[in-house]
């Protein structure tokens, strides 16, 4: 960030929209992504355990 | 015949016996369980280091002002669809051709986080291409082409959705991705081979980079670090794949976090 403020940082030089529109939707992704599969897994599990 | 001398024959039969012995559900299932949170850790770790080095080091470019700092997450974003692809392939086209379950059900736990990241590769570069081109889409051979790799993902995924008997879906979808696999040098070179509004290759192997060193040390960071996590998050999904369909089988019920423990009575 070489010496700005943090408003200026989020600004990104006028184009904050875009530059965080894109790593938010990248972060949030991951991390829905990676809730489906260990939910999935708890599904799975708790399905095998009343077969049991 | 004594069982030594069957397993130096299986062992002529087998190039590689050593390897073949995880190519079985139930030898890999624990070992995947061991390497996801290294990868996950790893991949944690690189895209913090990636993300800090592109944004509080890597300078502004003097052509496209912040707004290039997109390609720290567009550019990993869009190898990794691609390279995903292959893998993707690659497994599909050795579970059918040597009838190995566990390479096809690789493929199968690998197309969603493929289909994920050619989708955030489309996203990102959408919202790159609006400020720098002054659209969020234009038809060019790039984009396009990138198009159809989300549909070859989601014909794989629907195909074997589709599909009860699971071998039988995964023998379609091998078909089905090793047919797709001629998308993927189209998509790398399409930049080349035609005159597109999409810039050309960040990365060359021929001649020296073009950009900043710390731009490129971000974005390659980023690049290690999804590499990682979709490495991470497919095992997890074989993971689950593997206990879908051998849920009926004595290891499966035997495993730790399925057998119901008994109450002392």
């Amino acid at each position: 960030m070489n010496g700005q403020s943090w408003a200026q940082f989020f600004a990104m030089g006028g184009y904050g929209l875009y530059v965080w529109g894109s790593v938010l939707v990248v972060l949030i992704s991951v991390a829905a992504e990676l809730l489906d599969v260990v939910s999935r897994r708890r599904v799975i599990l708790k399905f095998l355990k009343g077969q049991a | 015949m004594d069982t030594s001398s069957r397993d130096r024959i299986r062992a002529h039969a087998r190039p590689f016996q050593w390897l073949w012995q995880y190519a079985s559900p139930q030898r890999f299932y624990p070992v995947a369980g061991r390497l996801v949170p290294y990868c996950l850790a790893s991949a944690l770790l690189l895209v913090l280091v990636g993300l800090y080095v592109g944004f509080f080091v890597a300078p502004t470019d003097h052509q496209q002002g912040d707004a290039y700092r997109i390609i720290f997450v567009h550019v990993p974003a869009a190898w990794l669809s691609m390279l995903i692809y292959v893998v993707m392939a690659f497994w599909a086209g050795l579970g059918w051709v040597l009838n190995t379950r566990l390479s096809s059900m690789m493929a199968r736990a690998l197309a969603p986080t493929g289909a994920l990241f050619t989708f955030l590769a489309l996203w990102t570069g959408g919202l790159w291409g609006k400020p720098t081109w002054g659209a969020w889409w234009v038809w060019d051979a790039r984009l396009t082409s990138d198009l159809i790799l989300l549909f070859l993902y989601i014909g794989f995924m629907a195909l074997q959705a589709a599909t009860d008997d699971p071998r039988r879906g995964d023998k379609a979808g091998a078909v089905l991705a090793l047919v797709g696999v001629v998308n993927v040098p189209i998509i790398y070179f399409s930049v080349q081979w035609w005159n597109t509004l999409h810039q050309g290759a960040s990365i060359s192997f021929k001649a020296a980079p073009t950009m900043g060193s710390t731009m490129l040390l971000g974005m390659l960071l980023c690049a290690l670090g999804f590499w990682a996590y979709a490495i991470g998050v497919a095992l997890m999904r074989l993971r689950n794949i593997v206990l879908e369909r051998e849920g009926e089988s004595d290891w499966v019920q035997g495993l730790p976090e399925v057998a119901v423990k008994k109450e002392p009575v």
